[in-house]
């Protein structure tokens, strides 16, 4: 599909962060070459770090200067340099030549302002178009971004559009002055897989419609297979490997690429026992949140976070709780954990522990653990990992200085880490390593059931694998009944035994995970298998937008 | 005991800001001085060296007769006829300035205030007392309470916010309507009513004022609070089964301790500020002490005199800006977001 001449050409560009005479000066990207053809769609691919970003922006001269620099190489954009180009003629690429999208979109956009008056700034300041004109030109666009009621759209602010409206909202920006190049970094992160799949079918279309070219920025190997023609494989600042998509994900030539290629979480959960004894049950749990309104606070309605879930948990099985944010996984894990008030009977070991206090709940504290999503919140920051990992162990009476030390070392070396990192702190560490302090600090009280919500979803594809494999090893070795809150259904089908589908709280469908992988009943499920492993948008009211 | 990488790096940014660095280098200079106050200004010499034995009068009162006088009363070492009987038999060690900040100067060559002089470097006040000694107690009483002040209701301040911070509710929504309404009682008024009652001494300013001034960094501190309770380690820690109590102390504090160290140099400066207002206005302490607001009245009831008016405003202008300048250096050294250049 690649077609005419390359218009953008990155000739061995370096980047360099610090001064010249500085000695911590680090290069962030070194010797990138790059085309682009018209019409074509480039993927950069690599993990956190790689550099992939520091890239993007340099094409716009977008980075912090003076303190980042361009040691060698040239940018062409359409035949003219970018490196060292007057204030104008950036001016002039920017926003008009060059479109950009960024992965956050509730960060992107102005929260003063209504989406007619950001997507006209940049026809006011571009074009010179009037006001009306400008606001005629934000509905065309609103309407080629597909979005709904665009009429009334144009007076909404960001705060009452949800993540995917907000994201077809900053493409409308991006296309606003029908761009040559449209820069996409990690357009779809943010965002649930139903929806993330209706993006990328947008930018799919709008390219076609536009002949624009596209360079996309992901760390999702999913997304480029669908989307690209051509994949760049980055790491530490180098693209390793470049090439059509097909030839390269057939056949990888460099170690980076297979590996990287490798590392989509694979296999099967071990087998189940439906026999295995039985951990922890809830029976039609609810957490409603009451809604207050009036002089008086009367309840006049409550927000169902979790309606009527039963879920029953066996020794050595994983079950797996899917739905798009807001759909009240987490709040479930809480709730089960007795950290969240609810309704409704939970049993643990056969003893009801509803009704249970917080005196009452310590003792049964250490055989129940979580773990967060996010790997970097989750460690206090003021702690040694020795600290961090020995607080429970204190806190269950367990506090010989000797026998703690022995059960921390333990415990790291059980998720893979040296005994030696005790004295550490957390920043010293990377997103996975301390994913994995997070696991020692929960598995060394030994316990018996684990809430994992979203452990992986943080954290780089080649490390998710790792921690997926390690979390199986775990279960396996002790015996651990999980429960994986995950919006990434591929991880959840390389553990989970049984599968919970939640939708605003209530249980869409629920049943054995293979079942339900392979022939799912209910049209939401099969809406979000076919987003997550097909990156196809189903249109169907199932799905919200 | 070696300091956490947090806290190094807090080191380095707080010396990245040199204007703040060097700040607080002289302000802690000058506090050390003056805390030493009466071996710079003071109208007994250090040492007396007296027929072969040493007199240490800063410490300890000697009568008059110790050094071959006539009265029982303690020794007036400023008094020619004393100073002559201790040079026949021995030698005294002075400090630089030979006067108290209580210490009359009976000896002018004109009526008091008189200007700036070789005896008198920054002249003497209307009492005819020394300026400069007045200024270095002044000094020393202004950042004395200034601190004192700041830590009691610090401690204060910060465990209410703490405590209606983590628990919420009911004690919350109680103690902040509290708060409110103290917050509304005329602060200034209560203090003169007061000082009509009572005199006013330095623990009975610092309590009146402390009580309102606790009320500063609960806000700060319960909003902290607030937000580090839901962060996933503090409910991490709640999974372990970590009782409340640690959990404050040992998960929330310190990340409430973050807000509350920055604030503390502005708060220092602003009750710094406090006690000279009330002195200047004539609240504050009681009469003959010491005191940059004392001075500064001085200086606006003799305007014919401006070395009190100029050496009032220009040393309560340098202590509050190299207050604030350290005070930027801090808020700096906490801000995480914060680059160092160079170091990055």
């Amino acid at each position: 599909m690649a077609t005419g001449d390359p218009f953008l050409k990155l000739d061995d560009l370096g980047v360099r962060f610090g001064g010249a005479d500085d000695p911590h000066a680090k290069d962030a990207v070194k010797d990138v070459s790059l085309t682009l053809a018209k019409g074509e769609t480039l993927a950069l691919v690599g993990e956190s770090g790689s550099g992939k970003s520091v890239t993007a922006l340099s094409i716009l001269q977008l980075l912090p200067y003076p303190l980042a620099s361009h040691p060698t190489g040239s940018i062409q954009f359409d035949g003219e340099e970018m490196i060292g180009a007057s204030k104008q003629t950036l001016m002039k690429v920017r926003g008009a030549r060059v479109g950009m999208i960024f992965q956050e979109p509730m960060t992107s956009l102005n929260p003063l302002h209504t989406v007619a008056k950001q997507i006209g700034e940049s026809l006011v300041v571009h074009r010179g178009m009037s006001k009306s004109a400008a606001r005629a030109r934000a509905l065309e666009l609103l309407k080629l971004v597909a979005l709904k009621d665009p009429e009334q759209r144009l007076d909404s602010y960001p705060h009452q559009l949800s993540g995917g409206q907000r994201q077809r909202v900053m493409i409308a920006m991006a296309l606003a002055n029908e761009p040559d190049l449209l820069i996409a970094d990690e357009p779809t992160t943010a965002l649930d897989v139903t929806i993330q799949a209706q993006i990328l079918e947008l930018l799919r279309d709008l390219q076609q419609k536009l002949g624009m070219a596209v360079l996309l920025i992901t760390h999702d190997l999913g997304i480029v297979r669908k989307t690209a023609d051509r994949v760049a494989v980055m790491t530490d600042g180098e693209i390793v490997e470049q090439g059509p998509v097909a030839q390269v994900f057939d056949s990888p030539t460099h170690p980076y690429t297979q590996m990287l290629l490798a590392a989509e979480p694979k296999g099967d959960p071990v087998a189940a026992d439906t026999s295995a004894t039985e951990i922890l049950a809830a029976d039609d749990l609810k957490v409603w949140f009451p809604i207050k309104r009036g002089l008086l606070k009367r309840t006049i309605g409550h927000v169902k976070a979790v309606d009527g879930v039963t879920v029953k948990l066996r020794a050595g099985q994983t079950v797996g709780v899917v739905g798009e944010s807001g759909s009240g996984k987490t709040t479930l894990g809480l709730a089960l954990l007795r950290l969240q008030s609810s309704e409704g009977a939970i049993r643990f070991d056969g003893k009801d522990i509803q009704g249970a206090s917080w005196a009452e709940m310590r003792p049964l504290r250490r055989e129940m653990q979580i773990v967060f999503q996010d790997p970097y919140g989750s460690l206090s920051p003021r702690m040694t990992i020795g600290e961090i990992i020995a607080e429970g162990l204190n806190t269950h009476g367990i506090r010989e200085g000797a026998e703690v030390e022995k059960r921390v070392a333990s415990g790291l070396e059980e998720v893979g880490l040296e005994p030696i990192m005790s004295r550490r702190y957390p920043h010293e560490f990377s997103g996975g390593q301390r994913q994995r302090i997070a696991i020692a600090r929960a598995i060394v009280l030994e316990p018996r059931f684990l809430v994992l919500d979203e452990p992986t979803s943080a954290l780089d594809m080649s490390v998710q694998a790792q921690i997926v494999d390690l979390l199986r090893d775990l279960q396996h070795r002790h015996n651990l009944a999980y429960m994986f809150i995950s919006h990434d259904l591929k991880v959840v089908k390389a553990l989970a035994h049984d599968l919970i589908v939640l939708k605003d709280g209530k249980v869409v469908e629920q049943g054995p995970a293979k079942a339900i992988f392979e022939a799912p009943q209910e049209e939401y499920t099969q809406a979000l298998l076919a987003a997550a492993f097909d990156m196809k948008a189903v249109d169907t009211d199932a799905v919200s937008d | 005991m070696s300091l956490s990488p947090i806290n190094q790096r807090r080191i380095q940014q707080f010396k990245a800001n040199k204007r703040g660095y060097w700040s607080a280098i002289i302000f802690a200079i000058l506090f050390m001085l003056s805390l030493f106050a009466e071996f710079i200004a003071n109208d007994k010499p250090f040492v007396v060296m007296y027929d072969g034995e040493i007199h240490l009068p800063v410490f300890n009162g000697y009568p008059e007769t110790a050094f071959g006088g006539e009265f029982q009363t303690e020794a007036d070492y400023r008094d020619p006829f004393v100073a002559e009987k201790i040079a026949e038999k021995g030698w005294m060690l002075w400090p630089l300035i030979r006067y108290h900040h209580r210490t009359v100067a009976w000896d002018l060559p004109s009526p008091a205030p008189t200007g700036p002089d070789s005896q008198h470097i920054l002249g003497t006040d209307d009492q005819a007392r020394d300026v400069a000694a007045r200024l270095i107690y002044g000094f020393r009483i202004s950042v004395l309470f200034g601190f004192t002040l700041v830590v009691v209701s610090s401690v204060i301040g910060v465990l209410a916010g703490l405590v209606q911070g983590f628990y919420g509710g009911w004690l919350d929504l109680i103690m902040q309507r509290f708060i409110e309404i103290w917050g509304g009682l005329p602060q200034l008024y209560i203090l003169i009513i007061l000082a009509s009652v009572v005199e006013p001494n330095f623990w009975w300013l610092l309590g009146l004022l402390l009580l309102f001034s606790w009320t500063g960094l609960v806000g700060v501190v319960r909003a902290e609070t607030l937000r580090a309770r839901n962060l996933d380690f503090v409910r991490a820690a709640r999974a372990l089964g970590v009782s409340n109590r640690k959990i404050m102390v040992r998960h929330v504090l310190p990340n409430a301790m973050v807000a509350t160290i920055t604030f503390l140099p502005f708060i220092l400066a602003g009750s710094v500020t406090t006690l000279t207002a009330l002195d200047f206005i004539g609240f504050g302490l009681p009469p003959g002490s010491a005191s940059l607001g004392e001075m500064l009245q001085q200086g606006k009831n003799n305007l014919q005199a401006p070395w009190l008016g100029f050496t009032g405003f220009l040393s309560i202008a340098v202590l509050l800006t190299l207050l604030v300048f350290a005070g930027e250096a801090v808020r700096d050294a906490f801000d995480p977001r914060k680059t160092i250049p160079g170091a990055a």
